[in-house]
């Protein structure tokens, strides 16, 4: 189980994350929504081990992570980011297989090999194996690394998935492809700690859904519990409605239409008048 | 790695052997292949009818032997830590030079040719020709060391601030040197002119045997870093969620890349574009894969020096070339048309 306990997060001075405690028990899948900056990036990166938390504990499986070894940690352990800086050209079979990186020393095994093309077949990137990652489009890339990860995992029961924003490059079927391997795995055992900016999609999937504000947590319960109208307006300032899917029983939201008012901009500039904007010599109109 | 990359490697390692024995021979004084074969399988007690002309002998054990030794030293020095640094910054378009290495070791034998009759007398008479080697070492481990200082966030060598560390040092380097040169006699401004081009000119087996722990150990442990450099080019982050331990890598990188670079700079002076170029050349042969490039980087370093002093010595023999002005003037086209073909 991961446990997090009081965990703040400081920089310059500045509080990012508040006492934020939750735990993810094996064979969930929890979401973490929340508006841009109210810490779900931060407290992925704290659990990560990139950003080291300024007070408070994160232990997994009753053991602070920080006292686990490297490779032991990351044999149970990874994480799909959001941004990938690669600027070499390596095929997406050489970036696969370095998800076993904790798994052997010199040169992959037979089972490693095996296994990494399981997960490309699964993320539907066993096809350009041996494509240069660069030539691949956005989601693709995006799948490359979700197999990535898969394969450095894979055959750990206990092990921890962390995606950050996994589906934001995908397209409808892939997207529901991704959160599915999702929550098969955790019916395997593994825990899954999710950010989705999609609140549909996380009710559909998630077993829990978490929710930040502010650097706080603010909500916690299954989707059914924290989804009305009134939370996600206090989380995300946006009007909706609720109704419950007849099939799967989960909420689903249906958002209104935001407006704003042409008066919101208070613009004390004067518009170019429609009939002069293409004009070539407009500088000079408005010169005079 | 795949068997094309092993295949290269295995092809690179005849033609550097082959390269070495051809360049044995060729030089102001030519010395046919043939002599060249039954002298070396002489010396190793391969023959026994010594047929091997004495004077040929002579110059290919004394003269021609160390030259080809060190120039091959210094080629896969350049080439593996070219390639290692690259990885290490997560740029390829980066080598030593970046960071200042090879700019501190300059600028420190510059310092003792410029003020030796003047503040080194008795260092002078102690280190004798090692003088001017030890400096540049120094002169690149205290860059090095400076660099690393800076770049420190929390603890941590940070990549970035390394690199803007690197460039600052490489200005005030390049401002000394220039100074330098400007308050130096004609006699030391041609002993600072070539050295700063580079030339395998002063090969014997005492500076040889001087600078071989220093390469051998890098050359023999850099190669050790292929998985955590192919880490390391998903980013510091994702490496360390690997299971790579990325502190340790970035100071063991860096630590045996400036021992190559500053026993290579000591004993050869600057010579550029073989850290640069040669990592790409292998790259653009046989995939990225560090566990090859690394390997592949220090053999055809190696080969590639070998020819350019060939070169250097023969092209306009008696007389000698600079090998850093060989080496710039055919890296140049090449790499600009990698870049233009990269960009495509």
């Amino acid at each position: 189980m991961l446990r997090i306990e009081e965990l703040s997060y400081e920089i310059k001075g500045h509080r990012v994350l508040k006492d934020v405690s939750l735990q993810v028990r094996k064979g969930e899948v929890v979401a973490l929504l929340g508006a841009n900056g109210a810490g779900k990036s931060t407290l992925m990166r704290l659990i990560s081990g990139e950003l080291k938390p300024s007070s408070g504990n994160i232990t997994l499986f009753d053991k602070r992570i920080d006292k686990y070894e490297n490779r032991t940690l990351a044999q149970g352990r990874a994480m799909l980011s959001q941004q990938h800086a690669i600027n070499m050209a390596y095929t997406v079979k050489e970036l696969v297989v370095m998800g076993r990186y904790p798994h052997f020393q010199s040169s992959p095994s037979v089972k490693d090999w095996k296994i990494v093309q399981e997960t490309m077949a699964i993320c539907g990137v066993a096809d350009f194996a041996d494509r240069v990652y660069l030539s691949l489009s956005g989601g693709e890339q995006q799948r490359v690394q979700l197999a990535r990860v898969l394969s450095q995992l894979w055959d750990n029961p206990d092990a921890l998935l962390l995606l950050d924003e996994p589906i934001s490059a995908l397209d409808l079927h892939y997207q529901q492809k991704v959160l599915s391997i999702a929550k098969s795995l955790s019916r395997q055992g593994f825990m899954v700690l999710v950010i989705l900016h999609d609140i549909n999609m996380a009710s559909l999937y998630a077993d829990r859904i978490i929710m930040l504000k502010n650097g706080r947590k603010w909500l916690d319960g299954t989707p059914n519990e924290v989804l009305n109208d009134k939370n996600i307006y206090t989380i995300f300032s946006v009007e909706s409605s609720i109704s419950v899917d007849n099939h799967s029983l989960k909420p689903h939201i249906f958002f209104k239409e935001m407006h704003i008012e042409p008066s919101f901009f208070n613009s004390s500039l004067q518009p170019v008048p429609a009939e002069d904007f293409w004009r070539t010599d407009r500088t000079q109109i408005q010169e005079k | 790695m795949v068997l094309k990359q092993r295949i290269i490697l295995v092809v690179l390692v005849i033609t550097m052997v082959l390269t070495a024995i051809i360049s044995l021979g060729l030089g102001a004084f030519n010395i046919p292949t043939k002599e060249v074969f039954s002298a070396l399988t002489d010396k190793i007690g391969l023959s026994q009818n010594a047929t091997a002309d004495e004077m040929y002998a002579d110059v290919l054990f004394a003269i021609r032997m160390p030259r080809v030794l060190l120039g091959m030293l210094v080629g896969a020095a350049l080439g593996i830590s070219g390639a290692a640094i690259q990885g290490i910054f997560r740029n390829p378009l980066s080598e030593p030079g970046l960071i200042g290495i090879s700019a501190g070791a300059s600028l420190f034998a510059v310092l003792i040719i410029a003020f030796e009759t003047l503040l080194f007398v008795g260092l002078s008479e102690l280190l004798g020709y090692y003088l001017l080697a030890f400096g540049a070492f120094v002169g690149a481990g205290l860059t090095a060391f400076v660099v690393y200082q800076i770049s420190k966030k929390n603890g941590r060598p940070n990549i970035t601030t390394m690199l803007l560390a690197g460039i600052a040092i490489n200005a005030l380097a390049g401002a000394l040197t220039g100074l330098m040169t400007y308050m130096a006699t004609e006699q030391q401004l041609r002993t600072i002119t070539f050295w700063m081009l580079g030339s395998l000119g002063g090969a014997t087996w005492e500076n040889l045997r001087a600078i071989f722990p220093f390469i051998l150990l890098p050359l023999v442990s850099l190669p050790f870093f292929g998985k955590a450099l192919n880490a390391f080019s998903l980013g510091e982050e994702q490496a360390a969620l690997l299971g790579i331990n990325t502190d340790y890598t970035k100071r063991w990188v860096v630590l045996f890349s400036t021992l190559a670079v500053g026993a290579s700079v000591a004993v050869s002076g600057i010579i550029g574009f073989i850290g640069l170029l040669v990592p790409h050349t292998i790259r653009l042969l046989g995939g990225v894969d560090y566990k090859y490039v690394l390997t592949g980087s220090m053999l055809l370093g190696a080969m590639i020096l070998t020819l350019a002093d060939v070169l250097s010595r023969t092209l306009v023999a008696p007389i000698e070339l600079p090998i850093g002005v060989i080496t710039a003037l055919l890296g140049t086209p090449v790499f600009l048309y990698i870049l233009i073909k990269e960009n495509k």
